[in-house]
Formats: structure tokens, sequence, C-alpha cells
């Protein structure tokens, strides 16, 4: 995964960032990540067959990061508090169909996305189809660089850094956000997403790296050196 | 390669996804080409920062409203 990757590498002197999984975050429901992963399918198994407490731990422990997945892809509190309830009530409703072949957050992401997409298109109708081609022909080489200076994290506290990442993935048009969230943030595969969204794997790509262009150049306005905000 | 095959390739170089080849004639590119160095680290920062992000606290009320809909409907279920 991306995500693991890049946190081995370093820029600057360090991470202002934790990369605190949620996991980890005391809470009695919760379970150290690995165990987590490794019993997921247990929990899945014994909600299929009826444990309603099995389904309500893993609800524990994926609803702060399908809040987070429904508020990124709505940019809207309202839309993304329904989109994430329905998402669980239908993983529930549905579990049955559930195949095992592919991981349970998986799947609720799938679900999640979806009715966060139902939303926000009824919020925004006309502006916005994720199955007409939007790539075109144009020049993707950036111009004006500008230099971010040795480690931009260090110069934001985490919640002005939170806001900044809020405020430019806001600004991104739907079609974009929506992939870039489900595999930069949600660390889906290419083919998980293209699968999730309905679209083919080149469209996946195609979107994905000018959502990470984009953002890019968003975050230029801030991070560039002698920047002050 | 030039600048802009660089940018083309851009998201399978950081995701690893480029055949060893093309790894290594890009990476022969960002040793002479300062632009697309800058581009391709500032990238590699921008999904770094987001994929650090998170995930959101679900405010109580709303924490509440979804456990007391799940419990109405494994009643149901139960049913």
């Amino acid at each position: 995964m991306l995500c693991a990757n890049l946190k081995t590498e370093t820029f600057g002197a360090g991470l202002l960032f934790s990369s605190q999984n949620f996991l980890s975050t005391p809470n009695p429901h919760r379970l150290a990540s690995a165990v987590a992963r490794e019993d997921e399918h247990l929990l899945v198994a014994a909600a299929k067959s009826g444990d309603a407490s099995a389904f309500e731990e893993l609800v524990n422990r994926y609803e702060r990061k399908i809040f987070r997945l429904t508020m990124n892809i709505t940019r809207n509190r309202e839309d993304a508090e329904d989109a994430m309830q329905d998402a669980f009530l239908k993983s529930y409703s549905h579990l049955k169909t559930f195949q095992g072949d592919a991981r349970f957050y998986t799947w609720l992401v799938r679900i999640a996305a979806n009715e966060a997409l139902m939303r926000l298109r009824k919020r925004r109708p006309g502006q916005f189809s994720l199955d007409e081609p939007i790539e075109g022909d144009e020049d993707l080489m950036p111009r004006e660089l500008q230099d971010w200076g040795p480690g931009p994290e260090q110069r934001f506290a985490q919640t002005e850094m939170r806001e900044i990442l809020s405020s430019v993935i806001d600004e991104l048009e739907p079609d974009y956000r929506t992939v870039f969230v489900l595999r930069d943030i949600e660390e889906l595969s290419t083919e998980e997403t293209a699968d999730a969204l309905g679209i083919s794997v080149p469209a996946v790509k195609s979107r994905l790296l000018r959502a990470r262009l984009k953002l890019r150049q968003k975050l230029d306005r801030y991070f560039m050196q002698g920047a002050t905000n | 390669m030039n600048c802009q095959d660089v940018i083309q390739e851009l998201s399978n170089f950081i995701d690893g996804e480029l055949d060893a080849a093309s790894k290594q004639e890009l990476e022969r590119h960002l040793k002479e080409c300062t632009e697309c160095k800058l581009v391709v680290d500032q990238t590699k920062k921008t999904v770094r920062l987001f994929c650090d992000s998170e995930p959101i606290d679900l405010p109580g009320e709303v924490r509440n409203r979804l456990h007391n809909a799940l419990r109405r409907k494994f009643k149901e279920a139960a049913h």
C-alpha cells in the first residue's frame, strides 16, 4: 500500500502527524490492529450466524473511518451522518450476501461510498456524474513550481494542518475527490476503487493522477517557502 | 523519458507500479531535472499528509442514533 510505503520515507526533520490508527485509541471495544485484521472474518462469520454483538463490534471498529469517508465524499455534515448510518444498516441487512472473498471493510467502504455519492448527486444535481469521461489530453505539467522548504508540516499545528487539508480537498471536483479518497485515504486498490465506483481501471488511474496533482498545486499556497498562513 | 512522460507516470512511480526499466529511466531523469524532482517530492508529501489523516470521532448524539437504529434492526431480524 502506498500509505505504508510513504510512512517509511522521511521528509524534513520528522513527522508532525502521528500515523495513529483509530484502533489504538483507548476504548474497551477496540483491539490492536493486527488482531483486528485477523479476527475480522470471525466477527463477520458470527454476525452472519445471527450474533448481533459481533456486528456491533464491527461497527465500533469502523464507524470513525466510515464517517471520515462519508464526510470526505459529501463535504456536508448532515449527509455524511445519514450516509454513514444507512451504510451500516444496509450492510447488516445484506450481510448474508457478503461472500467473504474480499475484506469486510472493503465491502463496507463500497456501500458507504455509494450512500455518500447518492446524497452528493441529490445535493448537486447535474454537476456530478462519475460515468462521464472527464479526462482530456490537457498538459498536466505543473507550472510556476514553488519550493515548500524543509518540513512544511512542522510550520503548522495539527489542528491548522487539518483545516488546510479539509479546505483543499473541499475545492477538488467530486469526480477526482471520490477516487482520491478511496485510493489514498481509505487505501483501496485501483481495482477495488474501479469496482466500487463502477468505472474502469484506466479511469481510476487517470483521475487519481489528476487529483494528486491538483491537491499538490492547491497546497502550494500554504506550503511555499515564506508563506505565512 | 521527458518531463511530460514523468508526469504521466507519476502515480505509477509513487505507487511502485512501474516496471524496473521505466523506474530506472524515471529516476535518471529526476537526478537531472530539479522541476520534476520537486513535483514528485511534493506529490508524495501531499499523498502522505492525507493518508495520515485520522478517522473522525462521531459526536455523541450521532453515535447514539446509529447504535439505537442498529439495535432496532437487530430486534426486527430476531423476530
